[in-house]
């Protein structure tokens, strides 16, 4: 009698559950994004919200080519004038136009707001000029490569003056932007609803009515939910679950390479801890990467499924060196590097992990790696807040750690090996590594500036041994066979300009 | 009655200032530096660390930020989370319902078979039912909840799909759906209570049936149930109704592992989103209510005794 009343309930509860529709585009997330205003976020999960609500000047298409969203073109009146053409009759969410002056507002207030994430992404920005309802000019402070392609992230959306100036630093918690969805209502930790537009410039390419982004953290969980069909879609799953996923008749995976990469910083000179042989000789550096085998790591922790590498840039990139591949493993050589240096063997040697379970599974394979070669690498996981703190601090031998990537190959350089880049947190410093970072940050020309970062690559990593680059991860979206239309670009969003659900 | 409940509560409040004190100190102890959590991949600029230092008081000595939040929690005003600008007493009021709702459903299946479970197992002490219950509670303690709320998510939704993987409705928006949404952790979280107050149940119930007023009771001729239920049963409870509170409490501060797995915005989801993200006020936010819960809970567990057991009325 119990049995059949629960059984009833059950069955009664599951028929409101599981029901799908074309109506609602649910998307399974990481994890919940931060505050939805283009000018203060910086998760990587909030930018695929505003990638349904935030149109941007520009945006980058699957082959990393920039191309104009709200922006009809640019020109470069000189190497430190843009000046940009804008889209005619285009509406912000609450009916105002977006024009000359609405760019001229936004990009002010990337720059100028407190707690702006943006103004180190445009602040080589000296002026902004109106000169017609439909053009405006950026001057900058000097010539930068780089700088198109901030417009095509943050920093480029275009807000609401209007509803920017009545809302102030709570712009955020009610977002007016001029997406193809308009922010609907968020429920901290539970869901982010966005409806359809009407006055969408491009209204043609969005057929569905909503979609809802629901955070939820496990990995394991997210998939049920996909599997069970109360998700049509989820920003990521691990690779391990791939097979099972592409076995699923119901279901689609879609992989694409990513922007950034995983590595190995060294500490070579942020104080006390860097006076390690590993931090002081070159050649034991040199024998360390030579012990790893990142194949193998790549096929015993990620199935494989992610692209080893040597360099910050990834193959989708037109700056990447094509030339420029990981040595393979070689003990001999190695050992023979240790001998050289003098120093006596186990080596002690001690690596910051984030405490993720995947990145603790790479460092044991890297531990057993390189203690063949005479490394006796202690293992130091660490949750991430506090493996930041540590890295800044200097209060690291060797970090395991990953970097989200940029569109422009400056993004995951600089920063990371000039001497004064604010990420070289092992202190890494070398003249000639800087003089090429510098000419590759003014470079215009495709050749040229590959051909820096080629020389770049031979200074820092393999005659100075700065960092060692191990893979770019891959983006790895599943989604019911029900959604079509789905475009992967290399970063990662989920545009819905295109997506077609099916019932 | 009414001098005992004031001398309770003069007792509760330098309590509760000590603990304000204690909660803000946490955030001392916690590694890693929130500014350079929100400033994310910003964190090299030393500008950008300044301002929000600056912004959120963090470069001000720890008595004087702990003052100002003080002052402020005084006057109702918890701060506002970090990470996504929203009042910290909104959220709260958004997840104690959640958190209730799902710690209401919880302790009710736990009670509803700890207690009997404990009961019967008492009363047949050493028989194959009591070997039977101990085995399952046993079973109900040692299951970790992750693992058990996974599997559950396995059967019934993935293979039999029957109710929703994850996710919370609320009650008033879809009762059903509300329910579909909460009985998979509230019976994840309800069989572990259960374990915990069967076993207290069962020794408790064996105390109070080698009493001598069992004993007596028994030599007059009371029929047996009316000995098990109204002598041994009522002072057996004592101890149970004290677990049972600090179990509920435990409850309404949040399963923390279990909201996470079933993606229920509750307290327990709140807090760790927050200990991750460094979002201090949020983390003091709950972390406070937590606390007032359970001092309320507490006073709560004093009053039940006294109607359970009248000789702790005179006291």
């Amino acid at each position: 009698m119990l049995r059949r009343l629960v059984l009833t309930l059950l069955l009664a509860a599951s028929a409101i559950s599981t029901q799908a529709s074309a109506q609602n585009l649910r998307i399974g997330l990481r994890e919940d994004p931060d505050i939805l205003d283009p000018t203060l976020a910086r998760t990587f999960v909030g930018r695929i919200v505003f990638a349904a609500i935030c149109d941007k000047l520009f945006d980058i298409n699957e082959r990393l080519e920039i191309i104009p969203q709200l922006a009809t073109g640019h020109t470069w009146d000189d190497p430190k004038t843009l000046r940009i053409t804008l889209r005619a009759g285009v509406k912000f969410h609450d009916g105002e136009a977006m024009d000359a002056e609405a760019v001229r507002y936004s990009l002010n207030r990337h720059l100028t707001m407190q707690g702006s994430f943006r103004r180190g992404e445009i602040n080589s920005i000296e002026a902004v000029e109106v000169v017609d309802p439909l053009t405006v000019i950026i001057r900058l402070r000097e010539p930068s490569a780089a700088f198109l392609s901030q417009l095509t992230d943050r920093a480029g959306m275009i807000v609401s003056p209007r509803a920017a100036e009545a809302a102030g630093r709570n712009f955020g918690l009610r977002p007016v932007c001029a997406g193809p969805y308009r922010f609907t209502e968020r429920v901290a930790q539970d869901r982010i609803v966005v409806d359809r537009f009407p006055d969408y410039w491009n209204a043609a390419a969005v057929t569905i009515p909503r979609i809802t982004y629901l955070p939820i953290p496990d990995s394991t969980v997210r998939l049920a939910n996909l599997q069970a069909g109360a998700l049509e879609m989820v920003q990521t799953i691990d690779p391990d679950d791939v097979p099972a996923v592409r076995r699923n008749a119901r279901l689609r995976v879609s992989i694409s390479d990513e922007l950034g990469y995983q590595s190995i910083q060294f500490n070579i000179g942020n104080g006390q801890r860097a006076q390690t042989p590993l931090g002081q000789d070159v050649r034991l550096r040199a024998a360390f990467e030579l012990a790893i085998d990142r194949t193998a790591i790549n096929q015993v922790v990620y199935e494989g499924m992610y692209v080893i590498t040597a360099q910050p840039v990834p193959p989708a990139n037109p700056f990447h060196v094509a030339g420029f591949i990981p040595e393979p493993r070689n003990l001999d050589r190695a050992r023979a590097l240790i001998r050289e240096s003098g120093v006596r063997t186990p080596i002690p040697v001690e690596m910051t992990v984030p405490n993720n379970p995947d990145l603790r599974q790479a460092a044991e394979v890297i531990q057993a790696m390189v203690r063949e070669a005479g490394f006796e690498l202690r293992i130091n996981a660490m949750e991430f807040a506090s493996s930041l703190q540590a890295a800044t601090r200097g209060d690291f031998e060797t970090y395991l750690i990953a970097w989200s990537g940029r569109v422009d190959p400056d993004g995951n350089t600089w920063t990371f090996l000039h001497s004064r880049g604010t990420q070289n947190d092992g202190r890494y410093s070398s003249p000639e590594a800087d003089r090429l970072l510098d000419a590759a940050r003014i470079e215009s020309d495709v050749t040229k500036r590959r051909d820096l970062y080629a020389q770049l690559w031979n200074v820092a990593l393999r005659q100075d041994r700065a960092r060692i680059y191990l893979w770019h991860r891959r983006n790895i979206v599943a989604h019911t066979a029900r959604l079509s239309g789905y475009v992967a670009v290399p970063d990662g969003l989920i545009r819905p300009q295109g997506l077609r659900l099916t019932p | 009655m009414t001098a005992w409940f004031l001398r309770r509560l003069g007792q509760i409040l330098p309590t509760l200032l000590i603990l304000s004190f204690g909660i803000f100190a946490l955030q001392q102890l916690m590694p890693g530096d929130p500014a350079l959590i929100l400033a994310g991949e910003d964190r090299g600029d030393p500008e950008v660390l300044r301002q929000i230092r600056a912004e959120l008081m963090l470069d001000r000595p720890l008595l004087e930020q702990y003052f100002h939040w003080l002052w402020r929690l005084l006057h109702g005003d918890f701060g506002f989370s970090w990470r996504i600008r929203v009042p910290v007493g909104e959220l709260l009021l958004d997840k104690l319902p959640v958190t209730a709702q799902l710690a209401t459903m919880s302790f009710v299946i736990g009670v509803t078979i700890g207690v009997p479970a404990g009961i019967l197992s008492a009363v047949w002490k050493d028989r194959p039912l009591d070997w039977l219950v101990n085995g399952i509670a046993l079973f109900g303690i040692s299951m970790p909840n992750f693992w058990l709320g996974i599997m559950m998510i396995l059967l019934f939704s993935v293979q039999l799909g029957w109710l929703p993987p994850s996710g919370y409705v609320p009650l008033w928006e879809d009762p059903w759906q509300s329910l579909a949404t909460t009985i998979m952790p509230a019976f994840v979280l309800g069989t572990g209570v259960a374990s915990v107050l069967m076993r207290h149940t069962r020794a408790a119930m064996l105390g109070a049936l080698s009493q001598d007023y069992v004993r007596t009771a028994r030599a007059k001729g009371v029929a047996e149930g009316t000995v098990i239920a109204r002598h041994a049963l009522r002072n057996a409870l004592i101890p149970v109704v004290t677990l049972g509170t600090i179990e509920f409490g435990r409850l309404l501060a949040g399963a923390v592992l279990t909201e996470q797995i079933f993606s229920i915005p509750g307290f327990g989801k709140l807090v760790v989103d927050a200990v991750f993200n460094r979002d201090y006020p949020v983390v003091q936010g709950v972390v406070l209510a937590t606390a007032l819960i359970f001092v309320a809970l507490s006073l709560l567990a004093d009053i039940l005794y006294m109607l359970i057991n009248p000789r702790l009325r005179a006291a």
